[in-house]
């Protein structure tokens, strides 16, 4: 390392992958692992260990992601796992989700929280269902940034004809996506290591940049709202020492937006209006808040404010309504979703009941084409449904903001994360 | 039009205070496990931030195994007496003399397994329903599928099969009577991240992670500190080493590293050069492939 404070200055992107066994999903986290160095000796030696003892004939790297008991007897990975590496120039933190077509939930999990999608297609095979289930899954999930790396171009002689084919196959169906504004095609070996961390020799026609600089370059920093202020307040605080007598702090992360010192807010659902009269970061006082800032403000007026209002401001409101419409991924294995079943809501910092008054269709996650006249959702599930709430919610569409536009409903006896939706 | 990036350790931060402040909203009675180590050390930062200028709205449990680094007991205290929150203290030796746990036998005994009794035990009693630990995914295998939220059945196990989906910012922390939460506000830091954080925090660490020398022995592969509880066996010569530890544990299997290192600088070029985890040192992990899965499922932190 040439400059030992790089740290001070690095940022963060959390990416998804998903895929099969065989596509060399493993291989390519493997090499990226290795290249930059997160994978440390005695890792490797406990995986080397393994992966003789179970008779593999390569050391496994998928046993470096699978690590609870189940998945390892059985070969497959059941959850999303998160993994961890860095450059000088950023931390990466990549959730990595299996790729059946039963653990479509793990895969809407891992891209929630994403900012880029890289989806694996085999160069031989070209664009197979699968291909499709993720990106449209990214893409349902609001991720900009999808990162296509077409792999194995060993196995097709490096030959260019091959991968434009290809290019050309995702190109066509990806012309129906709605929130991908970024589609970045990579030829890769990720077995050989060609365009993974650097350039490759056998491939003199790309011209674009290897994966890893793609992953240290792509600029998501306008990713986030910071147009509609947003500040759904998680918790009051009240000291209740002689020093700090009158203090009344609302603290929150940022959902969307900016807001400055001075600025004149609005307060949801009470209506009334102030002025913010500091922002706190810990201790220290500053200027302006963004996201995805966690902050403490303090109002001019003594307004009564408690979890689950929101702080915006008053030329820029969100919707307030009672009756919303839906995207949703239904997770429960035990569980059926139908008309007029009941949950709790939760949105923001807030919490409510809801009941679903229609179910409009459901989305063949890989025909991508819609099923109308359907009763239930089953796990896995995806589609499009009309909710009534118990109270007003304060929301934007999950497309402007993924803050105010996301819920999760939860089953009132069992307590279980139910299904995850997104406002339209 | 200004830049609106934060660094990663910016972003790292606010999802921390993020986590503990949620925890404080969805939970009657938290507690933070504070065992002296770095990590819980970082999250006790992180909640001073959280909730300042108001005082952290949650005791601080420590599940003590009696077989500590004095240094490690000294620094918990006076980080207690300063912050001023309320410590509660579980101690293994009063499990193991009502019964409730057996104190293991034979030439790698540790107490390291029975802090899960200890530590369900201090949850009963002290009626805590969120436990806030320092764990972090990158740490082992198991903790790499951990969720933040991570729901204990009335018995306090973990059932990772079957565990919530956790998406966006949306935690749930709902539960039945008797059933409580791990939370795990660290769960995307690193150990890099944590050291770098405490560097530009200026947080004060105990002496233990900088270099020092000490009589170890060589067990195992790992380092172990000559003390109370560690007495060289006879096919084993205790030598005086320059040392540092990453990690902090029970006495009985936490290994130390050979180091120079004497300042967070020199720490974190240290770690970026090494080629070992940090759990690499620790005797507890190396029992089996599964053991941190299995000590989980039983109500490890």
């Amino acid at each position: 390392m040439t400059d030992q404070n790089n740290y001070l200055d690095m940022d963060l992107l959390r990416f998804t992958t998903a895929g099969s066994v065989d596509d060399g999903k493993s291989t390519l986290i493997g090499r990226l692992f290795h290249d930059t160095k997160a994978i440390f000796e005695d890792q490797l030696e406990a995986i080397e260990r393994s992966s003789k003892q179970r008779g593999d004939e390569h050391v496994n790297l998928a046993l470096l992601t699978d690590g609870l008991r189940a998945e390892r007897e059985q070969g497959i990975t059941i959850d999303v796992a998160y993994r961890y590496f860095a450059t000088p120039k950023r931390k990466f933190i990549i959730a990595d989700t299996p790729g059946h077509i039963q653990y479509t939930r793990n895969m809407v999990t891992g891209a929630s929280t994403a900012n880029l999608a890289l989806i694996l297609v085999d160069a031989r095979n070209g664009v197979v269902e699968q291909t499709r289930r993720h990106t449209f899954i990214a893409d349902l999930l609001g991720i900009k940034h999808v990162a296509v790396c077409i792999n194995k171009m060993d196995l097709v002689d490096y030959d260019e004809k091959e991968y434009e084919k290809v290019l050309r196959q995702y190109t066509d169906f990806a012309s129906r996506l709605e929130n991908v504004t970024d589609l970045t095609f990579i030829p890769i070996s990720a077995l050989k290591g060609d365009n993974v961390v650097d350039r490759s020799e056998n491939m003199q026609w790309y011209k674009g940049p290897p994966l890893l600089y793609h992953l240290e370059n792509v600029y998501v920093g306008s990713d986030s709202n910071h147009v509609d202020a947003r500040f759904p307040v998680q918790w009051v605080i009240r000291p209740h020492s002689d020093e700090h007598h009158d203090f009344r702090g609302f603290s929150g992360r940022v959902a969307g937006g900016v807001f400055k010192l001075g600025d004149e807010v609005t307060i949801l659902p009470s209506g009334f209006s102030t002025k913010i009269s500091k922002i706190l970061k810990g201790e220290t006082e500053i200027e302006e808040a963004y996201h995805p800032q966690s902050v403490t403000i303090l109002l001019e007026d003594e307004i009564d404010v408690s979890r689950g209002d929101m702080i915006v401001k008053p030329n820029n409101q969100p919707k307030v309504e009672q009756d919303l419409d839906a995207f949703i991924c239904w997770f429960s294995g035990n569980k059926k979703l139908s008309k007029g079943s009941k949950f709790i809501f939760r949105h923001t910092t807030k919490e409510a009941q809801a009941i679903v008054s229609e179910i409009r269709y459901k989305v063949d996650v890989n025909s991508l084409r819609k099923m109308e006249g359907v009763d239930t959702f089953d796990m896995n599930d995806i589609g499009r449904v009309s909710l009534r709430i118990s109270q007003p919610i304060f929301h934007d569409t999950y497309r402007r903001n993924r803050n105010t536009g996301s819920f999760i409903l939860v089953d009132p006896f069992t307590n279980e994360t139910l299904a995850a939706g997104m406002l339209r | 039009m200004q830049n609106y990036n934060l660094t990663h350790l910016e972003q790292l931060e606010s999802e921390a205070i993020f986590i503990l402040r949620e925890t404080a909203a969805q939970f009657e009675r938290p507690g933070l496990l504070f065992s002296g180590g770095k990590d819980s050390i970082v999250m006790a930062h992180l909640a001073a931030k959280a909730f300042s200028p108001a005082k952290i709205p949650f005791p601080f449990v420590h599940v003590d195994t009696g077989h500590n680094f004095p240094e490690t007991i000294a620094f918990r205290d006076s980080f207690v007496k300063k912050t001023g929150v309320q410590l509660i203290v579980g101690h293994v030796q009063s499990s193991i003399d009502n019964g409730t746990a057996v104190e293991e036998t034979g030439p790698n005994a540790s107490r390291n397994a029975l802090q899960s009794v200890t530590l369900l035990e201090t949850i009963e009693k002290e009626s805590l329903d969120a436990c806030l630990g320092g764990g972090r995914r990158d740490e082992e295998k198991a903790r790499a599928k951990e969720r933040f939220f991570s729901h204990r059945d009335a018995f306090g196990q973990w059932d990772p099969k079957n565990q919530r989906p956790e998406l966006w910012n949306l935690f749930n922390g709902r539960k039945s009577q008797g059933e409580n939460f791990r939370i795990f506000p660290l769960s995307n830091w690193t150990e890099m991240d944590v050291w770098q954080y405490a560097k530009i925090e200026n947080i004060e660490l105990p002496n233990l992670y900088f270099t020092h020398e000490r009589e170890v022995v060589d067990r195992n592969g790992s380092l172990l500190a000559v003390s109370d509880f560690v007495t060289p066996r006879e096919n084993e010569s205790p030598r005086q080493e320059i040392v540092r530890f990453r990690t902090i544990g029970d006495a009985t299997c936490t290994g130390a590293v050979l180091s120079k290192a004497s300042n967070l600088d020199e720490v974190i070029v240290e770690v970026a050069a090494s080629r070992v985890t940090e759990r690499g040192s620790r005797a507890d992990d190396r029992r089996s492939e599964a053991a941190m899965e299995d000590r989980k499922k039983q109500g490890y932190f």
